[in-house]
């Protein structure tokens, strides 16, 4: 550990010293940064698949879609877009700061600390980069230890291609975390659990550390099968590609549970079923399309979820589970009891529980008893239902109709709120995430107003007041001697 | 006798704000609305008890109280009225290739109940100008007014309660205790002005909870003036901005000067002639000038006054009175950098003026401490300018004026570093105190089977297309041709 210390010292002073230097600030350091990981990303796309192979299971055009193509679009939308982002925003001034100027320019905070999670490690980690970089920061990274070939990798390739002195990457757990965590960072992105959450924010406290924590939750899809039955095809489609075809579910916008009206719930189910199987086949374990689960830890945990009595009495398809291959099968839930700990924490795998209502206007209030999540999904076309759920819940996003996609949508702000999280990125919000918004007020030195200065009198008091009010015209009869 | 306020206190109030939110009270146009034009009648019925109880805390002259305080906060709280429905209206946001066809917007919603923990030396603009931001955004508040402006603190309970909604905007007055009970709770947001120590502690009880939080804290603000500004002009604004703004006790107090060599015994001189010109002969009987807060204050600030090498630095002012809690206007020359006086922010009436070979050192000298709340410039150099605001990082920088942009609502207002995250201001409040919820609308013309498994390489080449907004490439996967 103490050869670790000195390491993340000497990382720091680096750091710090490059960016006193000025180097990250030129805007042509940040475009050669961003072109490299673009390059990187093109030389080295069969290797991140195989990393991501080794580490999730992935197929690679999952690998691609999830992870590759989108830092590459990230990558591109920042370098296309950074000349305009750097531009200073005027402000309009009152009439009577004439002819002061006001602006606010976006400054790089510094030393930047980014730390990703295991499920998307290599999108999780170089997307908050793109940020940093765009940003004009300095920035070290600590990828996940529970995906080790992908945080190898990483700390293996980013060094021949981004700037070393600005840009490093750390490997390690937790150990590595709590020894980076004593220092003082500019900034800290953390992406991860919300227990993790509370340790980072705590730990960035004592330096006054801005945080920006992606945290998670239980993400909930309504479908309000009344208005959208000609669509049902599709819906059970999307539905079944956002639990169980991005990570076998171990994503932070992963579906984590279904409400639905009681009528529909057998329906749905059947629905389900054939539509796993044109995803997995009869096998999914041998399908090599479905992720697999992370460590032994996390397969124990799903494990324990699911052994829960209560929990196996309401498998209505799917269940098994091989440890070895740390395989767990889609799997679908009816109704496990609510107090049941599958229904309490986020479920961050395959495992899909369906929770009926008499009437679906009740899953407002459902949701409403729960943590505020990072997404919710509602399939409904009922105008009145959308209104109340986005203005009777609360969580990081709400997507209509469809699931996962607003990760895609980089002009929204991908965030949470509550427990799933605080802060912001995605396209032009990953560029100010890491930017310090500086106004800068220029007044002129030509004219001055008496009014402003001790010792105060009445007519100073009565001219401000005017002044304040913005009372253009009767401040100049004051002015004048025509006004008391 | 005012009942004490306890655990099961903090918790119930907890609860019955909760239940308004969750009611929904807060949410609607006309509540804002309503609460906003309560506190804009408090400005306009209630300035001389105002000016009264900060005149009994502080000692402040009723020009400063009506202005930096009422008047500010008038014209915040009339900002709020005219531009609520805009603040309030969601922004479109655009839609790409990938997530076609769709539209989205972001929605502002209220976090839900927050707290506000404001600070003794503008206990009225720094109380109610975050309220004004909660209630705007629709949030039940509660309020924690500072102990150490007691009259101030009690005003502000009594009207707030006398005219707010009590079901959603609360005032809990008290110290230390009665703070920690209230960051036990779970808050939708933290928001709070004081001295950087009490913002790690925030900020601590805070991650307990993942609750969000800003905290506009404090630093030493330097002015770096050049020797070809207009002196006089110059001089009269550190003034203004110094000791006519609570006497040197404000978060943007002009802390230090920096200036060069040979320029200083002129900023001095101008500096005697107008602190006369201002405050007379004998600056200690002035009326416009706030008194020191409280005695711990006033000693603090004699401690670092007499310091051994910093007492005998001494060019102008220096008497203290502790009977009465008056500090002179002071000005030190070239005080040691390691002395107490440059190590923690003054906060007081006096004022170090540090003297460098070269004005260029300044960024050096700047750059080696924490970062501060405002960094001030006076100068007609306009490259001089350009560097300053591009390198010295600050809250925020002012160029040939003092404290002003304080009143801006158009600029953010916060720190950076040691001086505080987050900020506020104007629309700034708004979306301080909202959550920004992105909203997608999809329909369900247009299922790419390539977003499903079974994978293959066909899909993957179409993702790839897609990704790459190559509309041409898209069309050949489709049509077989690539």
């Amino acid at each position: 550990m103490e050869a670790m210390k000195e390491t993340v010292d000497q990382s720091l002073r680096e750091m710090r010293e490059t960016f006193a230097s000025g180097r990250t600030r030129s805007v042509k350091w940040r475009k050669t940064q961003l072109e490299a990981i673009i390059e990187m990303v093109k030389d080295n796309e069969d290797k991140m698949c195989e990393v991501l192979f080794q580490d999730l299971g992935k197929h690679s055009t999952e690998a691609f879609r999830d992870e590759l193509g989108f830092v590459m679009r990230s990558a591109t939308t920042a370098l296309s877009s950074l000349d305009k982002w750097v531009v200073p925003r005027k402000s309009n001034l009152p009439l009577l700061f004439y002819p002061a100027t006001g602006k606010v320019i976006s400054e790089p905070y510094g030393t930047v600390l980014v730390l990703s999670s295991w499920n998307f490690p290599i999108s999780l980690s170089l997307d908050p980069m793109i940020g940093a970089i765009s940003a004009g920061n300095t920035v070290l990274l600590k990828a996940s230890e529970l995906s080790p070939n992908a945080s190898a990798f990483l700390a293996k390739t980013i060094p021949s291609y981004l700037d070393t002195k600005a840009i490093k990457v750390i490997e390690g757990g937790p150990d590595v975390a709590t020894i980076l965590l004593q220092h003082q960072w500019d900034k800290i992105f953390f992406t991860g659990s919300p227990r993790i959450g509370k340790i980072i924010m705590a730990a960035a406290a004592e330096h006054l550390t801005p945080v920006t924590l992606e945290l998670g939750g239980k993400c909930p899809t309504i479908i309000d099968h009344h208005s959208v039955s000609k669509d049902m095809k599709s819906i059970v489609k999307r539905i079944s590609g956002g639990k169980w075809g991005s990570c076998s579910g171990q994503a932070c916008i992963s579906v984590d549970y279904v409400l639905v009206e009681q009528s529909f719930a057998s329906s749905l189910i059947e629905m389900l079923k054939p539509v796993i199987k044109s995803f997995f086949g009869e096998n999914p374990k041998e399908s090599g399309c479905l992720a697999r689960i992370v460590t032994k830890k996390h397969f124990q945990r799903l494990s324990r979820l699911l052994n829960d009595p209560r929990v196996q009495a309401s498998i209505v398809y799917g269940g098994s589970m091989d440890e070895e291959k740390l395989y767990v099968e889609p799997t679908i839930l009816l109704n496990p009891p609510l107090d049941s700990e599958i229904m309490n924490e986020e479920i961050f795998g395959p495992i899909l529980p369906i929770i009926t209502l008499r009437d679906i206007q009740e899953s407002i209030g459902f949701i409403k008893s729960k943590p505020k999540p990072l997404a919710i999904y509602a399939f409904t076309k009922d105008d009145k239902l959308k209104t109340r759920i986005l203005s009777e819940t609360s969580s990081g996003s709400v997507t209509f109709n469809d699931v996962m996609i607003q990760y895609m949508c980089d002009a929204l702000p991908f965030g949470g709120v509550g427990e799933s999280g605080t802060g912001r990125y995605h396209g032009k919000y990953s560029f100010e995430c890491f930017s310090h918004e500086k106004a800068i007020m220029e007044g002129s030195l030509a004219m001055d107003l008496e009014a402003r200065y001790p010792p105060w009198n009445t007519f100073k008091l009565t001219f401000i007041r005017l002044a304040f009010r913005e009372a253009y015209f009767k401040l100049v009869l004051l002015m004048l001697g025509l006004k008391k | 006798m005012a009942k004490v306020f306890e655990a099961a206190d903090a918790s119930n109030l907890m609860t019955e704000l909760r239940q308004s939110f969750d009611a929904g009270v807060t949410r609607g146009y006309e509540w804002r609305v309503s609460q906003l034009k309560k506190l804009l009648i408090i400005c306009d019925n209630h300035e001389p008890e105002i000016v009264s109880a900060l005149h009994d805390d502080l000692g402040k002259p009723e020009l400063e109280s009506s202005v930096y305080e009422v008047a500010l906060l008038r014209n915040s709280i009339k900002l709020a009225l005219k531009q609520l429905k805009n603040w309030m209206a969601p922004d479109k946001a655009k839609t790409s290739l990938t997530t076609f066809p769709a539209s989205a917007q972001i929605v502002s919603e209220p976090l839900g109940v927050v707290l506000v923990i404001s600070a003794w030396n503008y206990p009225f603009l720094l109380s109610i100008d975050p309220v004004i931001g909660a209630i705007s955004a629709g949030n039940a508040v509660v309020l924690k007014p500072s102990e150490l402006a007691p009259a101030s603190s009690s005003l502000l309970s009594k009207l707030l309660e006398q005219y707010l909604d009590p079901s959603a905007v609360r005032v809990v007055e008290g110290a230390v205790t009665e703070t920690t009970l209230l960051l036990e709770q779970k808050w939708d947001k933290i928001f709070y002005t004081g001295s950087s120590r009490i913002g790690r502690i925030i900020m601590t009880a805070a991650a307990k909870h993942l609750t969000p939080v800003v905290l506009e804290l404090g630093g030493k603000s330097p002015v770096v003036i050049d020797s070809d500004t207009n002196l006089k002009i110059t001089v009269k604004r550190i003034i203004a901005g110094k000791w006519g703004c609570n006497n040197g006790q404000a978060c943007i107090s002009p802390d230090y000067i920096l200036t060069a060599k040979e320029y200083a015994p002129k900023v001095i001189n101008a500096m005697k002639q107008e602190l006369e010109a201002f405050y007379g002969k004998n600056p200690m009987e002035s009326k416009d000038m706030s008194r020191i807060v409280n005695s711990n204050h006033f000693d603090r600030l004699s401690k670092i006054l007499e310091e051994k090498e910093v007492s005998d630095k001494i060019v102008y002012g220096g008497q203290k009175d502790r009977d009465n809690l008056k500090i002179a206007p002071t000005i030190l020359l070239d005080v040691p950098l390691d002395s107490l006086i440059m190590s923690e922010e003054i906060f007081g009436p006096l004022l170090p003026i540090l003297t460098l070979n070269n004005l260029e050192e300044c960024f050096d000298v700047i750059r080696s401490r924490p970062k501060p709340l405002a960094a001030y410039l006076f100068t007609q150099n306009q490259k001089l300018k350009e560097r300053f605001a591009m390198t010295v990082s600050a809250g925020g920088i002012v160029v040939n004026d003092i404290a002003v942009h304080l009143s801006l609502p158009t600029l953010p207002f916060g720190g950076v570093g040691e001086s505080g995250m987050g900020s506020y201001h104007g629309k700034f409040s708004f979306d301080a105190f909202s959550h920004k919820k992105a909203v997608l609308y999809k329909s369900f013309i247009g299922d790419a089977a390539i977003r499903y498994p079974p994978y293959s390489r066909g899909k993957l080449r179409l993702l790839k297309a897609l990704v790459n907004n190559n509309l041409v490439e898209v069309f050949k996967v489709l049509l077989g041709l690539s």
